[in-house]
C-alpha cells in the first residue's frame, strides 16, 4: 500500500500556527487521514456515498448561448447539482466519515454563506452525529434560509457576534470551541485554509471535481480545455477544480476573488489580488492586513467569499505563476448572476457568479475553450437578490 | 529586569511568582503606566502586557472583548511598544500576543523593538516550537526570552520540545480551552508541571482559569508562579477609573501576592 505523503507546506505557504493544545489533535488527524485515504474500504464508502447520496458525477453542461455572446466555447461544471446545492458536501462527507472512523462523537463547523454548514449538518444527520455550526451574525441575517435548513437538519446554529460578525469570526469561534472540546470533537473546516493538514485534506476530498471535469471534457471534445475558471474565497471549489489540470501546462487557470466595491476602494475580499502574506487561522498565506499586521474587514455581496485569507496552496500557485488570480466587483457579479440565469437557465450562487463575470472581461481569443466551475446554485440568495435587483 | 533574575530573587525570599496579565489599551493606553506601577506596588512579580489583535483565537470572551475595546480606541501594536518603552518598572515585562503583527513588522525588527522598549520576554499564543525557528533566532539575538506554552494535551515528546526552546519560564496551560476565569484549577495540572520539570530547569508558571488566592496557593505548591489574566482584565475595565473600586481591586491583588508566600 502506498503511503500518502501529506505536505505541511506548499512552497513557503501553509504550516501550523495554532495554540499548543491543538497540535496533538492535528497530528492525530494527519495520521488518520493518511491511513484512511489509502484504505480501500474508506475510499469505497466515500466514493459510494458521493455517487448514491450526493449524486456524483455531476454533469458537464455546454453553454451555447454564453458561447454565442462571448465568442468562446463555454462549458459549465455543474457542482450546483450536488445534494445540498454546492460542492461543499464532497469535503463535509469526507471529513465526517473520517471523524467517525476516529471515534469522534461531536462535529463542529464554521460557515459563511451557509452552504458548508448545511452540507455538514446534512451528513451529520445521516450519520447520527451531533453538529454545531458557527456563523457570523451578519451572515445569519443575509443567509436566513440556510440557517433554517441547518436547524431543520438537527444542527445547532450559534451566531457569532465578535469582530466583523462574518466568516472569519465564525472560524475564530469554531477554533476556540475545538481547543476546548478537542477530545471528543472534530472540526470540519469548510475551506482549503487552516492549519496543516486541512489545506491538503480538503483539497483531496474535492479533487473529484477536476478529475471528473477533465475526463468529461476529453471524452466529449477530444481535447483539453484552454481555460479553467473558478471563484476563490478560501478556495475549496477552485483547488478541487484546478488540481487535476495543474500538470496540464496548456490549460490556463483563473481564480476569481471577491472584488466587493472594487479593489481600489479597499472594500473587497481579494487577498491574492491586493494582500500580503501573513498568518491567520493557523496558516501562512496571502491576507488582507494593515501595516501593523491587524486583519482588515472585508466586503462582498457573497457571504461565502467574504473572507480576508485564502488557502495556502492558492498562494503558492499564484507565486509560481501557475494560476492567475483576479477580482470581480459586486456590480459585475450581479450582472453575471442575471446573465447566466437568463441565457442558460442556471441561477448561480453569488459566489459562483464571480467566475462567470470574468467571461465578459475579454481576456481570451475568440474560440477559446473555457470551462467554468459552477460551484453552487443560487436558491440561498433569492431573498437578497430580490432586494438588490429590480425586475 | 531579566526574568531569571526575578525568579532567583523570589527563591531567595522563599516566594513564588505572581504573574499578572493586562490588555494594553484597556481601559486606555494612557492609563497603562499608572496601572503597571500600581500592580507592581500591589505585588506583581512579572507583568504580561497583551498586544490587542483582531483575531485572538486562543482567548475567551473577557480578553476578546478587552482587545476589541482597545482596537476600537485605535490602539496599534506600535503605540503599545512606544508606551511600554516609557514604563519604568523594577519587574520584568513580557509581551503577549499573536504572531502576525510581529511577522508583518519583520521578526528581527520586532525583537529589536521589544528589547529597545525594555521588554524581557514574549509569548506568542499561536506559535508552536516547530514554526518558531526564525523567531527564536531573532529573540536570542535581541536577548529577549521566548516563553512557549505546554498544554494538558501535549505528549511527552512535545513537552520536551517546548521546554527545550522556552527561556524565562514555561507557561503550563491548566486546561484545554481558551483563556478565562474558572471555578478551580484542574488536578491534572500538577502532573503536567511535574512532568515538565523532567525536561527543564527553567521556572514553570501555571495559567488559564486562575482568579482567587486559593487557586494561587494551590498552584504555588508545585509551580514557580501563577498567572492571572481574565479576572484582572475584567476588573480593570470595570474598576480602574473609580478611586474607591480601584483601591479595592488593588487590595485583592495584594491578597493574591500573599498567597504566593506559602
Amino acid at each position: 500500500m502506498a503511503e500518502t505523503v501529506i505536505p505541511s507546506r506548499f512552497g513557503e505557504f501553509g504550516g501550523r500556527y495554532v495554540p499548543e493544545t491543538l497540535v496533538p489533535a492535528l497530528d492525530e488527524l494527519t495520521a488518520a487521514f493518511g491511513e484512511a485515504w489509502e484504505d480501500s474500504e474508506f475510499q469505497a464508502e466515500f466514493r459510494g456515498l458521493l455517487r448514491d447520496y450526493v449524486g456524483r458525477p455531476t454533469p458537464l453542461t455546454e453553454a451555447p448561448r454564453l458561447s454565442e455572446e462571448t465568442g468562446y466555447l463555454v462549458s459549465i461544471k455543474r457542482e450546483d447539482l450536488n445534494h445540498t446545492g454546492a460542492h461543499k458536501i464532497n469535503n463535509a462527507l469526507g471529513q465526517v466519515l473520517l471523524a467517525k472512523r476516529m471515534g469522534k462523537t461531536r462535529i463542529i463547523a464554521e460557515t459563511g454563506a451557509g452552504q458548508h454548514g448545511v452540507a455538514t449538518a446534512t451528513i451529520c444527520a445521516k450519520m447520527g452525529l451531533k453538529c454545531v455550526v458557527y456563523m457570523g451574525e451578519e451572515d445569519t441575517e443575509r443567509q436566513r434560509l440556510n440557517v433554517f435548513r441547518m436547524k431543520l437538519l438537527g444542527a445547532e446554529v450559534r451566531p457569532v457576534s465578535s469582530g466583523t460578525k462574518t466568516l472569519k469570526d465564525a472560524l475564530n469561534e469554531a477554533m476556540r470551541d475545538w481547543v476546548t472540546n478537542v477530545e471528543d470533537t472534530h472540526y470540519v473546516i469548510g475551506t482549503a485554509a487552516g492549519p496543516h493538514p486541512y489545506p491538503f485534506m480538503v483539497r483531496q476530498f474535492h479533487t473529484v471535481i477536476g478529475e471528473e471535469t477533465r475526463a468529461q471534457y476529453l471524452e466529449r471534445h477530444g481535447v483539453l480545455p484552454d481555460v479553467g475558471v473558478a471563484c476563490v474565497g478560501g478556495g475549496s471549489n477552485a483547488i478541487g477544480f484546478f488540481h487535476a489540470f495543474v500538470p496540464d501546462e496548456s490549460v490556463r487557470l483563473y481564480g476569481v476573488e471577491a472584488g466587493g466595491d472594487g479593489v481600489a476602494t479597499g472594500r473587497h475580499a481579494a487577498p491574492l489580488s491586493a494582500g500580503r502574506p501573513g498568518v491567520l487561522h493557523g496558516s501562512y498565506s496571502y491576507l488582507m492586513q494593515d501595516d501593523e499586521g491587524q486583519i482588515l474587514a472585508t466586503a462582498s455581496v457573497s457571504a461565502g467569499l467574504d473572507y480576508p485569507g485564502v488557502g495556502a496552496e492558492h498562494s503558492y500557485l499564484k507565486d509560481i505563476g501557475r494560476v492567475t488570480y483576479l477580482p470581480a466587483a459586486d456590480e459585475e457579479v450581479l450582472e453575471a448572476f442575471r446573465w447566466l440565469s437568463e441565457k442558460e437557465g442556471l441561477i448561480p450562487a453569488f459566489e459562483s457568479a464571480h467566475a462567470f463575470a470574468v467571461l465578459r472581461h475579454g481576456l481570451w481569443e475568440p474560440g477559446t475553450r473555457v470551462v467554468v466551475n459552477l460551484s453552487g446554485r443560487g436558491d440561498k440568495d433569492m431573498e437578497r437578490a430580490s432586494q438588490i435587483l429590480s425586475l | 529586569m531579566k526574568i531569571q533574575d526575578q525568579f532567583a530573587a523570589l527563591r531567595t525570599k522563599g516566594e513564588k511568582g505572581l504573574v499578572l496579565f493586562i490588555t494594553a489599551g484597556d481601559p486606555s493606553l494612557e492609563a497603562l503606566p499608572d496601572i503597571a506601577e500600581a500592580l507592581q506596588e500591589a505585588g506583581a512579580d512579572i507583568l504580561e502586557i497583551g498586544v490587542p489583535f483582531t483575531d485572538p483565537i486562543a482567548d475567551g470572551p473577557v480578553i476578546q472583548a478587552s482587545s476589541q475595546r482597545a482596537l476600537d480606541r485605535g490602539v496599534t501594536p506600535s503605540q503599545v511598544m512606544d508606551t511600554v518603552g516609557e514604563l519604568s518598572l523594577d519587574i520584568p515585562v513580557v509581551l503577549m500576543g499573536y504572531f502576525n503583527p510581529a511577522h508583518r513588522v519583520g521578526l528581527s525588527e520586532y525583537a529589536r523593538l521589544m528589547a529597545a522598549a525594555g521588554v524581557s520576554g514574549s509569548i506568542m499564543c499561536d506559535l508552536i516550537p516547530e514554526e518558531a525557528g526564525e523567531w527564536i533566532e531573532a529573540s536570542t539575538a535581541a536577548e529577549v526570552d521566548t516563553v512557549f506554552l505546554a498544554a494538558p494535551t501535549s505528549t511527552l515528546e512535545r513537552q520536551r520540545v517546548v521546554c527545550e526552546v522556552s527561556t524565562g519560564f514555561v507557561y503550563a496551560v491548566s486546561r484545554t480551552g481558551v483563556t478565562g476565569v474558572g471555578a478551580e484549577v484542574a488536578q491534572s495540572t500538577e502532573g503536567l508541571v511535574t512532568s515538565l520539570r523532567g525536561f527543564t530547569d527553567v521556572p514553570i508558571c501555571v495559567g488559564f482559569g486562575i482568579s482567587q488566592p486559593d487557586h494561587v496557593r494551590s498552584v504555588c505548591e508545585y509551580a514557580d508562579g501563577a498567572i492571572i489574566g481574565s479576572w484582572l482584565v475584567d476588573r480593570l475595565a470595570r474598576d480602574w477609573e473609580d478611586a474607591a473600586s480601584r483601591s479595592a481591586l488593588l487590595r485583592e491583588v495584594k491578597a493574591l501576592k500573599e498567597a504566593t508566600k506559602g
